[in-house]
């Protein structure tokens, strides 16, 4: 067992600590939770940017570079998390834990004053950021979104939430879009940087070696000047239960050798409690999760039509998402096989090994969780936004009482959505070479 | 076995050498659930030419690759990969340059597991139809890759510094190369390469060490075999082969990839001092505390995709720098002047200080993970090395020793550029 300590530093703010002697460093991070708009995505995606570029003890990235050579090369980077409808934006560090530095060190406290100062104590006169830094970082921003369609995996998966769901906060992208990021004045980033301070719920957190007592001392003292008011309850997220019509079938070209085959799924509801999360993880372990499911040992074993094929499960949103790379002569095939395997989970035709295999799998992949400083962090944090709690060895135990029937039902739930393709722009190209 | 104690970074380790030649290594982690275990060959994408019962051997580009993803046939019909994941384990392989690699992860069944691990990698079993069915999903994985810009600069980084060297070959290979291969090859490379006086096995987890050997000695050949000639392109130039090469690709912003080639120091002790020194100098130069990359980044040059290393194989060694930019031409050129600059003027020894604290720091940061510690174990071994006597290695790395190393390498004729452009590629 890894206990998790929870506590309320002040209303909307809560600490979670997890302290263990196992890992050579310690894990720090702060979260403000977001509802996912149109409005905001773009400023609540420069707004850590424009932060990690100075405070005012360490004005410059040579000066905060220093600050953490100094704290034997800790890390703390921005980072930009959208989970379900939520955004999560904030800050994430990484530091060698005290037992392996000298005596008086100090990294914890040390590390989690850096991290209240990048929150609130930002370089500038007050009242306004550094226009050069708002204006280096919205470039940069505008480069990244930009720079997705470099990673064709990620960006054809983008482009499926884009298409599947126009119209729900989850089809917007946790960037934002260009010209939004091309919109934001210094004034409009600063006004928006207090409503986050004064309004979202704040969600600390650390991992290692001191115990509960000292985390909340140093975070407390780190975060002493964090505004004194009530806070908006964590967003929501909304579940569209089942497709509205047809089918809908998406495609882009691109100068590419290989094609990406992206396909869309409801599950008909949303998975929160203890029982419906082990159900769905489930599920997705035997249908596409695991080197045993059905879509890696049918699409790439048996066919040989991809390097992979796989499925994973949005758990608030209640959407399942197939991705495999696939020669371009070779969507339909792969596509009409996608789907005869979830037939096949639908119609209950899943062995008894299958369903261990996939079990354990499951089990497995809890277990490890608590041996994994950066997965732990983020499991919690799933937690959190969810509202459900429970530990990773909870939900190991929850998946061993789960029932073959139970996996069956969340398969028979699935309704493909949108189907999603990018294509080579001289596709003949692609299949003259094999 | 023979304990050691690596007291500044918190490691215990067991050592033993079998009677067949592999070499166990075994890190106790009595805190985890989670054991790890690597099984793994000095043998890697660079290694096509080597010699056979006294008879010399060209295979094919991508072969290590090629086999690796075969070894998970066993002779039952079925496959290492479904066996381990059945139990619950997380099984993979990889196939670098220098080595192959075959791994597990798990919380339960762990001396099964290597069981399974030891038995399908030490036993091949290849037929024509299975070798064949092979070609669809690599060949899907090559076309993968070709798609990434970061694989391609790199590839076409490493084929302008290196005329002669072998790491110029793609490791997974081309859809071409890869048609030539078959099972008879397979089997061949097989016993080159996959003797156990070749290989090493290291272990992390709350597990006994003795165990691992027994289990090792029981299911692995007797016979210890004397290494085999391979052909790792000597005459090497110095100099770089090509100064510049770029392409068009699908993507948003110019990619820089930039090399420095340097001497490379040859197995032992001096090749982990020269990479803990060349990745100091290279911070010292373009690093994220250095002048010159705040520098650059609050000029627009580049931005936070920005990074620089060094890097070394077998026979070869480079720095190298990358990231998105809108002029690559003027990053190479303001990274070739701050080297100048450095040569001349030398580098402040309070960032010197502060870069070899960071340097240490972000080196036992990365011993959480079990698997980078059974990963480098086995590189160091291959390379006749401890890596765990960093500590001490830094303690004795000055700015006189960097400022050394910039002055030797950091020079126009040593480097080489490479740009992937945006836009529309030429068919």
């Amino acid at each position: 067992m890894l206990p998790m300590t929870e506590l309320l530093l002040a209303p909307g703010v809560t600490l979670r600590a997890v302290q263990t002697n196992k890992f050579k460093t310690s894990m720090l991070s702060v979260t403000f939770l977001e509802p996912l708009t149109a409005e905001h995505a773009s400023l609540n995606a420069l707004l850590p940017k424009v932060l990690r570029r100075g405070t005012q003890r360490y004005p410059d990235l040579e000066a905060l570079s220093a600050a953490l050579d100094d704290l034997y090369g800790g890390g703390i980077e921005p980072i930009l998390r959208k989970k379900g409808e939520v955004q999560c934006l904030g800050f994430w560090g990484s530091f060698l834990d005290d037992a392996f530095v000298p005596e008086g060190a100090n990294i914890l406290e040390n590390a989690a004053s850096l991290l209240g100062e990048l929150v609130l104590a930002p370089a500038g006169e007050g009242k306004t950021f550094l226009p050069a830094y708002v204006e280096s970082e919205k470039e940069n921003l505008v480069n990244k979104i930009r720079g997705q369609v470099n990673d064709k995996l990620q960006y054809s998966l983008s482009r499926l939430r884009t298409l599947m769901c126009e119209g729900e906060a989850y089809g917007l992208d946790k960037l934002g879009t260009e010209e939004q990021v091309r919109a934001i004045t210094g004034e409009r980033l600063y006004a928006r940087y207090r409503e986050v301070l004064e309004t979202a719920p704040v969600y600390l957190y650390y991992c290692g070696s001191a115990d509960p007592a000292r985390v909340e001392q140093a975070f407390r003292q780190a975060f002493s000047t964090l505004p004194k008011t009530q806070r908006r309850e964590v967003p929501q997220t909304q579940v569209v239960q089942a497709p509205k019509g047809e089918v809908r079938r998406f495609q882009d070209a691109m100068d590419v050798g290989q094609g990406k085959l992206i396909l869309g799924f409801r599950t008909g509801g949303g998975f929160q409690s203890r029982e419906a999360v082990a159900q769905g993880l489930l599920f997705n372990a035997v249908y596409g999760g695991t080197t045993n499911s059905k879509l890696f040992l049918n699409v790439r074993e048996k066919l040989s039509l991809c390097y992979f094929a796989s499925s994973s499960l949005a758990q608030n949103k209640g959407l399942l998402q197939v991705y495999s790379g696939v020669e371009f002569a070779n969507f339909q095939q792969a596509e009409d096989e996608i789907l005869a395997q979830l037939k096949a989970c639908q119609k209950g035709e899943i062995t008894q090994e299958e369903f261990e295999a996939a079990r354990r799998s499951v089990v497995g992949s809890l277990r490890t969780t608590l041996d994994a400083q950066g997965r732990l962090e983020e499991y919690w944090l799933n937690r959190f936004v969810s509202g459900t709690e429970f530990a990773p060895e909870e939900l190991a135990e929850e998946v061993g009482n789960v029932s073959l029937e139970q996996v069956i039902r969340v398969a028979q739930a699935v309704r493909l959505d949108s189907i999603y393709t990018l294509r080579g722009k001289e596709e003949n190209h692609g299949q003259a070479q094999v | 076995m023979v304990k050691h104690r690596y007291e500044r970074i918190g490691e215990t380790l067991y050592e033993e050498t079998l009677e067949n030649g592999l070499r166990v290594f075994v890190f106790p982690k009595p805190d985890f659930g989670k054991c790890y275990a690597f099984f793994a060959t000095r043998y890697g994408g660079m290694d096509t030419r080597f010699q056979l019962n006294g008879q010399w051997l060209d295979t094919p580009m991508g072969i290590a690759h090629y086999l690796e993803h075969k070894m998970f046939d066993t002779p039952d019909g079925g496959n290492a990969l479904q066996t381990l994941s059945a139990t619950g384990a997380s099984p993979n392989a990889f196939t670098s340059t220098a080595i192959t690699g075959y791994h597990f992860e798990c919380t339960d069944q762990f001396w099964e597991n290597l069981k399974t691990l030891l038995e399908f990698v030490s036993v091949p079993y290849f037929t024509k139809e299975s070798v064949e069915k092979e070609q669809g999903i690599i060949g899907q994985e090559i076309r993968m890759i070709e798609d990434r810009p970061g694989w391609q600069s790199y590839h076409m980084l490493l084929e302008a510094l290196y005329q002669n060297h072998p790491v110029r070959n793609s490791v997974a290979g081309s859809v071409e190369s890869i048609a030539q291969i078959t099972a008879e090859t397979l089997y061949q490379c097989h016993e080159a390469f996959y003797t156990p006086s070749n290989m090493v096995l290291c272990v992390a987890g709350n597990v006994d060490p003795e165990r691992v050997c027994q289990m090792a000695r029981e299911i692995l050949p007797k016979e210890a075999k004397p290494p085999i000639p391979r052909d790792c392109g000597e005459n090497e130039p110095k100099e770089v082969f090509a100064r510049e090469n770029s392409r068009v690709m699908a993507v948003s912003a110019p990619l820089l990839q930039l090399g420095i080639k340097c001497q490379p120091a040859g197995d032992g002790p001096a090749q982990l001092r020269q990479r803990l020194l060349g990745d100091l100098a290279c911070e010292a130069m373009a690093g994220s505390s250095s002048p010159l990359y705040n520098r650059l980044y609050e000029q627009g040059m580049i931005d936070s995709s920005f990074y620089c290393g060094y890097i070394d194989y077998p026979g070869c060694a480079f720095l190298m720098a990358g990231g998105e930019t809108k002029d690559p031409e003027g990053v190479r050129d303001a990274i070739l002047a701050e080297g100048a600059r450095i040569a001349k003027e030398g580098i402040d020894e309070a960032l010197f200080q502060r870069l070899k604290k960071a340097a240490y720091g972000a080196y036992v940061r990365g011993l959480n993970s079990f698997e980078n510690l059974c990963v480098e174990q086995a590189q160091g071994y291959f390379s006749n090395q401890d890596p765990w006597t960093f500590p001490e290695i830094y303690d004795s790395l000055t700015r006189q020793d960097a400022e050394d190393f910039i002055r030797a390498w950091v020079k126009p004729e040593q480097t080489s550029l490479i740009v992937i452009r945006p836009g529309e590629a030429d068919q």
